[in-house]
């Protein structure tokens, strides 16, 4: 299943991936993504018929714990790595006029 | 005979003897580090000397009360992306340039309680993704034995901080090979636990189903040592494993005699440059002068490792690094005009190309109309490499072969073919799919650079991993080379 990705493809994935990709490096993003599609092809080949998807090693299942309050108030902590904080919150432009 | 200052077991009997004081150990890692950095840039987040000589005196305080913990006194260096409270943690990349974590990673946890002397931060491919560090924000990392020549990737700093006796470990991880191969590249031993023996709390994630935390230094012994530190059920990581820890007394002293050794033909096809060719199979022939029993095995998806890794760690990548978004902590845009410019132009500023597009790939695979026919069906084949392993298993205890076809490449060279570069891993990733323990161990040089051992085993069969590595380095010399100009 040989694809190629073109420049408004590029765009598009990168407006998904909340990337503001320059629109100089389209096209090299193009022609890049389109070689890592082309390696991809070759999974269409593999004998994978019946065989259950592995998401993660060992097949593991999640673990269940007591219903009990285990975290403290670090709300200071982490608001001191905040790019921008005020009393609490994490600041942003305004969303809503 | 002056004792051994560059293991950690050699180190360990200076101060169980009184030869060496931690500090007098810390000093000469800082000088070293110091000396090696014009040259190596192998270290990127400093510590503060005042910090680590206060962690020494500590620690020299605690040995002498009688307090002493497992890695008391010893330097280290950890991999730039496990978490330190209150020292910088910035993953190799522009985005976490700034960014002093409020908490610990348990692996930093459990090397601190045990007495080991933080000195510094090391040097990576930036989010791990890379075979060559030259995907760092903060410059690449030279090879300690060609300064031209990359040491690897994605733990690059940390192979080559023990290359060069800076520090006697480092601790690294490896989603596809960032362990193993740049442990060959730079001669130097490397274990890559089995997917959950090790918690990934507090590391910074890059592919979660793949990532796994491991030790790089001179010797097996060494490694399993902090290895044994460093693991453990930790109820902070879902995917950590509830299970006994490693026997790492009887580990090492398992014999090579009768051991089941495979040689997986796939490891050895088209791309295997000669010189690495002939060191592996010196040292398998090593083995089987040892007593070992050697039989050819196959591998047959061995083919398909590399296609599916690039679609499942980009996909998971794609998400993990969603949280990077100059909301909460990290690179922020300046003057952002509304939420999405926020977003996009900071992870644009702070993510470099290398990332950018492993997200964007991921991304991809992971959009609608493509999920079937790239995630689920790589996942699909995640499986069938699994089963691979697990029937060569019932029989044969250890596989060996070449970590990386090659040795460590010029610095540059396969930057214009970024698929070249996936390739380095061919050799290594199937490993991560299947979520086993593996090892690297120097087994000899081609032309004049350190060639790679690659030994895997069974699930949770990091004894047998040991026993096989550290058998080795009992009658063989190559773990004992070193680069040049490694003293200040």
């Amino acid at each position: 299943m040989p694809v190629s990705v073109d420049s408004a493809k590029v765009r598009a994935i990168a407006e998904l991936a909340r990337l503001a990709i320059p629109s100089e490096a389209e096209a090299v993003l193009a022609t890049e993504l389109s070689a890592v599609l082309d390696l991809f092809a070759a999974l269409a080949a593999a004998p994978v018929d019946g065989l259950a998807p592995l998401a993660h090693p060992g097949d593991p299942t999640l673990r269940l714990r007591a219903d009990l309050v285990t975290e403290t108030d670090q709300h200071e902590a982490f608001a001191a790595v905040a790019p921008a904080e005020s009393a609490g919150y994490y600041l942003v432009p305004k969303v809503i006029e | 005979m002056s004792p051994d200052l560059d293991t950690v077991g050699g180190q360990l009997d200076a101060l169980a003897s009184g030869a060496s004081s931690a500090r007098e150990l810390t000093e000469r890692a800082l000088d070293r580090a110091a000396h090696a950095q014009n040259r190596l840039n192998a270290l990127i987040s400093s510590v503060g000397a005042d910090h680590a000589l206060a962690a020494a005196d500590a620690a020299d305080y605690n040995r002498a009360a009688g307090r002493a913990g497992p890695l008391s006194g010893i330097p280290f260096a950890h991999k730039d992306l496990f978490c330190t409270a209150g020292v910088p943690t910035t993953c190799g990349s522009r985005m976490l340039e700034n960014f002093v974590p409020p908490y610990s990673a348990t692996v930093h946890e459990r090397i601190d309680a045990a007495g080991g002397v933080l000195i510094g931060k090391a040097n990576m491919d930036e989010f791990a993704m890379g075979s060559s560090n030259e995907h760092s924000y903060f410059g690449p990392v030279h090879n300690p034995w060609d300064l031209t020549r990359v040491p690897g990737g994605s733990s690059g700093g940390s192979a080559a901080l023990v290359a060069a006796r800076v520090v006697p470990f480092a601790t690294a991880t490896d989603t596809g090979g960032s362990i193993r191969q740049p442990a060959a590249l730079c001669g130097v031993s490397g274990i890559k636990p089995t997917y959950g023996r090790v918690s990934r709390w507090g590391m910074v994630a890059y592919a979660s189903s793949l990532d796994q935390a491991g030790v790089i230094a001179l010797t097996v012994a060494d490694c399993a040592r902090v290895l044994d530190v460093m693991s453990g059920f930790d109820p902070r990581d879902a995917t950590c494993a509830d299970r006994p820890k490693i026997d790492v007394a009887a580990a090492l002293a398992r014999p090579l005699q009768g051991l089941r050794v495979g040689r997986p033909r796939q490891w050895f096809g088209a791309g295997i440059e000669d010189g690495v060719g002939a060191a592996v199979e010196a040292a398998i022939a090593e083995y089987a002068r040892q007593g070992a029993t050697i039989v050819d095995v196959d591998l047959p998806s061995s083919e398909y490792a590399i296609p599916a890794y690039y679609v499942i760690a980009p996909a998971e990548a794609s998400s993990n690094l969603s949280r990077f978004d100059g909301v909460r902590f990290g690179h922020r845009c300046a003057d952002p005009k509304d939420l999405a410019d926020l977003y996009k132009r900071s992870r644009a500023e702070g993510f470099g190309h290398e990332v950018q597009k492993r997200i964007l790939t991921g991304t991809y695979a992971l959009s609608t109309g493509y999920y079937d026919a790239y995630y689920l069906r790589a996942q699909r084949v995640r499986r069938l490499i699994a089963n691979d392993y697990a029937r060569v298993f019932a029989d044969v205890d250890v596989l060996a072969g070449p970590t990386s076809p090659t040795v460590a490449f010029k610095l540059g060279e396969k930057l214009a073919d970024p698929l070249a570069l996936y390739l380095a891993d061919i050799n290594t990733v199937g490993v991560n799919l299947a979520g086993l323990p593996a090892m690297s161990i120097p087994c000899g040089f081609s032309q004049g650079l350190p060639v790679g051992l690659q030994l895997v085993a069974a699930t949770w069969r990091e004894d047998l991993l040991i026993g096989a590595g550290h058998g080795y380095q009992q009658v063989t010399e190559w773990h004992r080379a070193a680069p040049p100009g490694v003293s200040p």
